[in-house]
């Protein structure tokens, strides 16, 4: 019992200082971000690396969940005659919750775990370290420009995701279903508000795309340099941003949407 | 005259880089229990011992890129653990060094990997940058792969790249971190030629860690041998060489036996064989 408890404190204060570890290295990147600022050339290098590459993925994804929303909907909504609200049912879904929800474990599959696997790699070949020998910091050459591109692609990727799901969820209804075109678009621009929808879904892929880039650039930059140690950093990556963003996104809907 | 005459003197004498007393531990197990060591300016010291006892660790003190838990490390009169961060990468541009792996940016060509120092630490035009890269790979040999990238190198083309990488910013010192581990007769070759060449050409002070004696004691002024924490011995190769101390003679010609013993601390073998436990 003894020894389970001592366990428990171990793991317990090796996570805390785990954590605080992540928060001094979030502060750190913070103030190197307006490094980037000026050398925005490395943004977009990392931009195109982080976003562009991950654009077919969001694409392919966003048009299946959204025809897939719109079928298992409709068999749903004709049971009380309200076909006509497939178009407000999907777009509700998706920019509410799906399209940030499920951009954000795809970014951490596609682009997180490329990060921690990317940055776990330098550190093991001795470029981090090199780096530092030639006065140039690390964190604002490679950590910073990272950061600021996960940022901002995941708020585009998670609104591409649900534009394309609302195209895929049209061609379902109306070109599959018969549902009528002008109901499927009036009902949709009637019942979407801007601020409590598209505002609040925005944030949360803000949010979400601030928690993944966070932790899959520190699991590179605190992994073991070793084969196993980036290949356990990258598998950490996708489980704690999967386990933080679904975490965060029930916070999140509960003060959004949640009259908390 | 006579001024500038014991100024001259000073600096012959004065070591460029002085250790003192540095201990230094990685969780319970004790790396450096009070090491002392001077590198004087413009020669090539040598730090050599058995594989793990912390040479590379002593590199990454002196660059300050580890703390020891006591004892101090002055470079060129700074010491560089009292140095703020700011301070530390000035001292770091006067300093190169050459990673046992190369430590080559993988998603940059050797031109740019060359390059890169100079374009982070300076605001010189694109042309004169391109002179001053084709200089550096030309004295390493390379000019000609400069649009190769770093994963179309051999092991020993890859440290030559690092190499006029490290030399891009003209520094004062190089450290180099096992520079023949791994290299075929010709590369070994080239390196240790280069090192003699680049410290003599340069006037640079350079700082050789290595377990190869042969070519490290064939360009070194001046040799520490370290082990257990501790230096051992020290001297110029010739007096190594010619050292009393069993455990120089053991290391500098290769015994596998000595007081570095050919078996780990075991039971004793005939008790272990019949299964007894003592």
């Amino acid at each position: 019992m003894l020894s389970y408890l001592q366990r428990l404190g171990a793991v317990s204060i090796s996570m805390f200082e785990r954590l605080g570890r992540g928060s001094l290295f979030f502060v750190n990147i913070v103030f190197s971000v307006p490094s980037v600022i000026v050398r925005p050339r490395l943004l977009i290098a990392q931009m195109h690396s982080v976003g562009v590459l991950s654009f077919s993925l969001i694409v392919i994804s966003g048009l299946f969940v959204g025809m897939v929303l719109a079928l298992q909907g409709f068999y749903t909504l004709s049971d009380f005659g309200a076909e006509g609200m497939l178009g407000v049912m999907v777009s509700a879904s998706l920019i509410r919750e799906l399209g940030p929800v499920v951009t954000a474990l795809l970014f951490a599959g596609r682009a997180g775990s490329a990060l921690t696997a990317e940055i776990g790699l330098m550190k093991a070949t001795e470029q981090i370290s090199g780096m530092e020998m030639m006065a140039v910091d690390p964190v604002k050459r490679i950590m910073a420009p990272r950061f600021l591109a996960g940022l901002i692609s995941m708020p585009l990727l998670a609104t591409i995701f649900s534009a394309v799901g609302i195209v895929g969820g049209y061609f379902i209804g109306v070109g599959l279903l018969g549902i009528d075109e002008g109901g499927f678009w009036a009902q949709m621009q009637a019942k979407i508000d801007f601020s409590e929808d598209v505002m609040n879904g925005l944030i949360k892929s803000v949010v979400f795309g601030w928690v993944v880039t966070w932790i899959a650039i520190f699991e590179g930059y605190d992994a073991i340099p070793t084969s196993e140690g980036v290949g356990r950093a990258t598998t950490r990556t996708v489980v704690h941003s999967a386990f933080a963003i679904l975490l965060l996104d029930f916070i999140l809907t509960a003060l959004m949407f949640g009259d908390i | 005259m006579l001024e500038h005459n014991r100024g001259a003197e000073l600096a012959e004498t004065t070591p460029f880089i002085k250790v003192r007393d540095v201990h230094f531990s990685r969780g319970s197990k004790l790396i450096f229990d009070g090491v002392d060591m001077d590198f004087q300016r413009g020669k090539v010291t040598a730090i050599m011992g058995p594989s793990g006892t912390g040479k590379t660790t002593l590199l990454k003190l002196i660059g300050g890129q580890l703390k020891p838990s006591s004892g101090s490390i002055e470079v060129d009169g700074q010491n560089v653990h009292q140095l703020k961060r700011k301070q530390l990468y000035q001292l770091r541009k006067k300093m190169g060094m050459l990673f046992q792996s190369g430590a080559l940016l993988t998603d940059i060509s050797v031109f740019d990997n060359v390059a890169f120092p100079l374009r982070e630490h300076t605001t010189l035009p694109e042309s004169m940058i391109r002179h001053l890269v084709l200089m550096k790979l030309n004295a390493v040999g390379l000019r000609g792969a400069r649009y190769l990238m770093p994963a179309e190198l051999s092991g020993g083309m890859a440290r030559r790249v690092a190499l006029a990488r490290a030399i891009a910013l003209d520094p004062m010192m190089i450290m180099y971190d096992e520079p023949f581990t791994g290299q075929d007769p010709i590369s070994m070759g080239v390196l240790v030629r280069l090192i003699r060449l680049l410290n003599n050409a340069l006037g640079l002070s350079s700082i050789v860690v290595s377990h190869d004696v042969k070519e490290t004691c064939a360009i070194a002024d001046y040799v520490y041998l370290v082990s257990a924490g501790k230096v051992m011995e020290h001297g110029s190769p010739e007096q190594l060489a010619n050292s009393d101390s069993e455990w120089s003679q053991q290391f500098m010609q290769g015994m596998a036996d000595g007081p570095v013993h050919f078996h780990y601390a075991a039971e004793d073998y005939a008790k272990d064989l019949l299964g007894i436990e003592s």
